[in-house]
């Protein structure tokens, strides 16, 4: 129905815009998958990760990219300190007070956020925010190709450090069995807040790959949410590769959705992806079967 | 002993006063007025700077004297928080009602709007509309009910009646037209009245794509356009969606002859402008804009701007908005809320910055308001229709 | 048996005091107050039902309120029903549409968050298809015209919706009493706590679950068609989108799960709340939200069982120490 010179860029579009909601999904698989809690903050967290993104470009002439280090950082202390001090002490350990604990704290965060930027939106401009990359019919913007390479990145150190890292062993054990995991000494709270830290952190990486193609604003993060939670099902609650392959899975299907069935109607692929994976396949694509 | 005759002498007198409140003609010394938004939420932007353009008016009118007619009354904003629901409104009225409020002025998204002013129906308290595009919101019979600008049909009416005529003095370039609009109540609303009239004059609507709020990415819509290559884009949405549009088509490199918005979100928007030079030069907008010609619409931007704040068309809509019930109050000579909604019905407000001429209200709509016609020029917004309100000449099409 | 006689009682008190002060009282904030937190009410008792009786968690309640707010407008709009005609078919609707999300999610065994997630997904899925299809009137939505009669469900007093809206709760409480006392709720709360040990008890989940999320979604619905008559207007954001989902299981939350007067309490407080915060610093746009949110974490952390939990709660901090 649509030619080559349609369906490749749209391809190619959606792998990249794909590669984003990767990036938002990996720390929100690793906080389902090692607290079983579903984080109602993690937008509000994005949010507050592109505010840092955007103050280190125009207080301080800091190229987003190069506020990586920075941001990982400084969003894993942030999230350290929310589930140790806040979360941990709050919820007494219960699902749905965590939930309601998560919310409190994305109200907080995104009506702080109002009153200390205001609520106009606003946008960085970088020498490569209009520069595109020519690949066949396709002219895909710098910024998202950057994205893409991010999201690689981003997940391979991911998988690394749960494989391979005595940290890793220690998230790996506490996921799986907690009082087993307290039993053999490792320290469950500790590994649950730097658990978490590392899930806010990979929104700080998030919010540098994002904001040169996108905007911020204190409810940016609500357009991200529901996309994040349908890649963290879809690649299996806890996979980072589940969580890198579904996210660019969604961002395909969301391309290809709109392209056939309108820009409105066709968001309800991902929905529709969503309910599929969760009647019929609810570990996902690879997530272990409980 | 002294002190109780002291009291009982005391209480005497304030008992007769109570009695006799109006005794020697006092008047009242403030008039309350409700002026509600939505200053937090997803419409927290827009609803700020409605709240500044009403407290700017306040302030003036209070500075020139208050309400004279009433003794210099100072009018007493009782600020309202609709937090971008309907039902927030609602309540926000239930409690100016009960505050002793004389009129409202707000609330700025139609569909918080539809809540608001049937909630002060309730109350015979009249409501001033200061944005609020959706014809339904002045459709509905409710009499305390007035819209001082224009609703989204004469929006899209003129819109496309100014497109024609461009297009006629430029030698028919244009042919054929893409809509593009978000997909709540004001962007379906308008692409509908656009889709419907442009084949009438000739134009082929090729395609009309609706987008969600908010969208992601544009990468796709674009490529569409690419792929349809239209004369024109007409895009209707917020400003977010917009900028990233626009952007997305500058980065693609995709050039219609021309970008023809109507009631576009950035389009006559200076801080788009300001921030995106480029992907705003020669956007055509047909939306809510101040009358050039008058100077103290440069002189009000100068004010907004030295607050570090952008003369946003929420601004100088809702203070015209407000002067408008000050007027009104002033020629009532009274805060009692039957005779100011009289005085709105006749209002003949003409001491404006806005190109409506005199106020005239037909069914609570004042059939004087108009969109007009703009155009980025040289970094700056410039007004190119109507003829008596044109600051440069049109540049159509901006691309052969 | 003696203590549902007692849960009538109080139902009944209920019913006198808010009789009492709408009656008593012309404040036009006081009534509305009075409608909309008994409003927060029906909605927080329709997830309860489910949620606290039940067990399954939902974040999609919308897709029910939706559902509900939708036939009550176009019963009336397209199909030239009165409202009062209207109002069962709106109910039905919802609890047709409940029955179906609950028939696919509990026949392949969804639980816990997969279950949450599945309603969410359906809410969106809704949402997106009433933004694109005409008889929802698209994303202009569609709005209800103004005639105020008792045959229209629509009054000029903010009493008769009070009165209607009470109706609802009362039913609600009613169904929520009848819960904690039948055989039916037994089977529900024993399905909550172990569905396993349930099933080999002989009990049918299936069936159960089924029947509570027709009666929540039922409810639910009938929250959408007030809100229609009250504000005469729905657009698909309003109608499925995540903030009445949200409220629904704040409230009940906060007030206590599986309780009875528990959505009570937590409607009635968390409206309250942003009642009053609303306006506080005015000046200061998004303070009264941070205050609200606070307070919520608050809540959470020092009452973990909810309002309806307090002596619970209260009873094993001090009998932890009194050993």
């Amino acid at each position: 129905m649509f030619d080559s010179a349609i369906l490749i860029p749209s391809l190619l579009n959606g792998i990249t815009t794909g590669a984003v909601y990767a990036l938002i999904a990996l720390g929100l698989t690793l906080i389902y998958g090692v607290l079983h809690i579903i984080n109602f903050a993690h937008g509000a967290g994005l949010m507050l990760a592109l505010y840092g993104v955007y103050l280190l470009k125009e207080r301080l002439g800091i190229d987003p990219y190069l506020a990586l280090p920075v941001m990982v950082v400084g969003m894993f202390l942030l999230g350290y300190c929310l589930q140790r001090l806040v979360i941990n002490r709050a919820s007494h350990g219960k699902d749905e007070n965590i939930l309601l604990v998560t919310l409190g704290l994305s109200i907080i965060m995104e009506n702080a956020a109002l009153l200390a930027f205001q609520s106009d939106t606003r946008s960085i401009e970088t020498p490569y925010t209009l520069a595109t990359v020519t690949i066949g019919p396709a002219m895909i913007a710098v910024p998202k190709l950057v994205a893409f390479a991010g999201a690689l990145v981003v997940s391979a150190i991911l998988v690394w450090l749960i494989q391979a890292t005595d940290l890793g062993r220690a998230i790996r054990a506490v996921a799986r069995e907690k009082q087993g995991a307290k039993l053999m000494g490792i320290h469950v709270d500790h590994v649950y807040a730097i658990s978490f830290g590392i899930g806010l952190a990979c929104l700080g990486a998030a919010a540098c790959f994002l904001l040169p193609a996108y905007y911020v604003n204190p409810q940016v993060g609500n357009g991200f949410v529901l996309v994040a939670f349908t890649i963290v099902v879809l690649g299996g609650m806890g996979s980072f590769t589940g969580a890198l392959l579904g996210g660019l899975l969604i961002g395909v299907v969301e391309s290809l959705g709109g392209l056939y069935l309108g820009e409105s109607l066709g968001q309800i692929g991902i929905f529709g992806i969503f309910i599929l994976v969760l009647l019929f396949r609810p570990q996902g694509l690879f997530g272990a079967r409980s | 002993m002294r002190t109780r005759r002291i009291f009982m002498t005391q209480s005497a007198a304030a008992a007769s006063a109570m009695a006799f409140p109006l005794i020697g003609g006092a008047q009242p010394k403030t008039v309350k007025v409700g002026v509600l938004h939505p200053v937090t939420g997803a419409l927290a932007y827009s609803g700020q700077q409605c709240r500044l353009g009403a407290m700017m008016a306040v302030e003036d009118i209070n500075k020139a004297g208050g309400i004279k007619s009433l003794g210099g009354a100072k009018i007493e904003a009782l600020l309202g928080d609709a937090q971008s629901q309907p039902q927030a409104g609602a309540a926000e009225v239930e409690k100016m009602n009960e505050a002793g409020v004389s009129a409202v002025v707000g609330a700025f998204a139609s569909a918080i709007c539809l809540a608001t002013t049937q909630a002060a129906a309730k109350h015979n308290l009249p409501h001033v509309v200061d944005v609020g595009v959706a014809d339904q919101i002045v459709e509905r019979g409710l009499k305390n009910t007035f819209r001082f600008g224009p609703g989204y049909r004469k929006c899209a009416e003129t819109a496309v009646a100014n497109l024609h005529v461009l297009n006629t003095l430029a030698g028919k370039p244009a042919r054929t037209v893409m809509i593009i609009h978000e997909e709540s109540l004001f962007g379906t609303g308008t692409a509908n009245l656009l889709a419907r009239e442009l084949p009438g004059y000739g134009y082929e609507v090729k395609e009309v794509i609706k987008h969600a709020n908010p969208t992601r990415d544009f990468n796709n819509i674009v490529l569409r356009m690419k792929a349809v290559n239209p004369d024109i884009v007409i895009p209707a949405n917020y400003y977010n969606e917009y900028a990233l549009l626009v952007r997305t088509m500058q980065q693609q490199k995709v050039q219609p002859k021309a970008i023809y918005s109507v009631l576009g979100g950035a389009a006559s928007s200076y801080k788009f402008v300001k921030e995106f030079p480029d992907a705003a030069n020669g956007i055509i907008d047909c939306n809510h804009w101040f009358n050039p010609k008058d100077k103290r619409s440069a002189a009000m931007r100068k004010r907004v701007e030295a607050q570090g704040q952008f003369f946003s068309y929420e601004v100088f809509m809702a203070y015209t908005a407000t002067r408008l019930l000050a007027d009104a109050i002033e020629r009532a000579k009274s805060a009692d809320r039957a005779a100011i909604i009289q005085a709105l019905e006749n209002s003949t407000f003409s001491d404006h910055i806005m190109p409506y001429g005199q106020t005239k209200f037909i069914n609570g709509q004042n059939t004087g308001a108009q969109p007009l016609m703009t155009q980025v020029q040289k970094n700056d917004i410039k007004v190119i229709v109507p003829r008596e309100f044109r600051e440069v000449e049109p540049l159509f099409p901006m691309k052969a | 048996m003696k203590r549902w006689r007692r849960d009538i009682a109080v139902i009944v008190l209920f019913v006198g005091a808010i009789l009492i002060l709408t009656t008593s009282s012309d404040s036009g904030v006081l009534l509305n107050f009075l409608m909309m937190a008994l409003y927060a009410t029906l909605l927080a008792q329709a997830w309860n039902i489910l949620g606290g009786f039940g067990g399954q968690f939902s974040f999609g309640h919308a897709l029910f309120f939706g559902t509900g707010a939708y036939i009550q407008s176009i019963a009336q709009m397209q199909w030239g029903l009165g409202a009062w005609a209207a109002l069962p078919l709106a109910l039905l609707g919802a609890a047709m549409v409940g029955i179906f999300v609950g028939a696919l999610s509990f026949r392949y065994g969804l639980k816990g968050s997969y279950f949450a997630l599945v309603t969410l997904a359906f809410a969106e899925v809704f949402r997106i298809l009433a933004l694109s299809v005409n008889f929802t009137g698209a994303g202009v939505g569609l709005m209800l015209p103004l005639k105020e009669s008792l045959a229209n469900m629509q009054f000029g007093s903010p009493r008769g919706y009070v009165y209607l809206i009470l109706v609802f709760v009362v039913l609600a409480l009613l169904i929520s009493c009848w819960l904690r006392h039948s055989r039916f709720g037994a089977y529900l709360q024993a399905i909550r706590d172990n569905e396993d040990a349930a099933r080999a008890l002989g009990v049918n989940p299936f069936g159960i679950k089924l029947g509570a999320i027709a009666l929540s979604a039922a409810l639910m619905g009938a929250g959408g068609a007030f809100y229609v008559q009250v504000f005469h207007y729905i657009d698909p954001g309003l109608a499925f989108g995540p903030h009445t989902s949200v409220e629904a299981l704040v409230a009940a939350i906060v007030g206590g799960m599986g309780t009875l007067w528990g959505p009570v309490l937590g409607a009635f407080l968390l409206h309250g709340l942003s009642d009053i915060t609303r306006n506080l610093f005015g000046q200061l746009p998004g303070i009264n939200m941070i205050i609200y949110g606070l307070v919520l974490v608050l809540i959470v952390t020092f009452m973990p069982r909810g309002i309806a939990g307090l002596s619970a709660t209260l009873r094993a901090r001090l009998g932890g120490r009194n050993g």
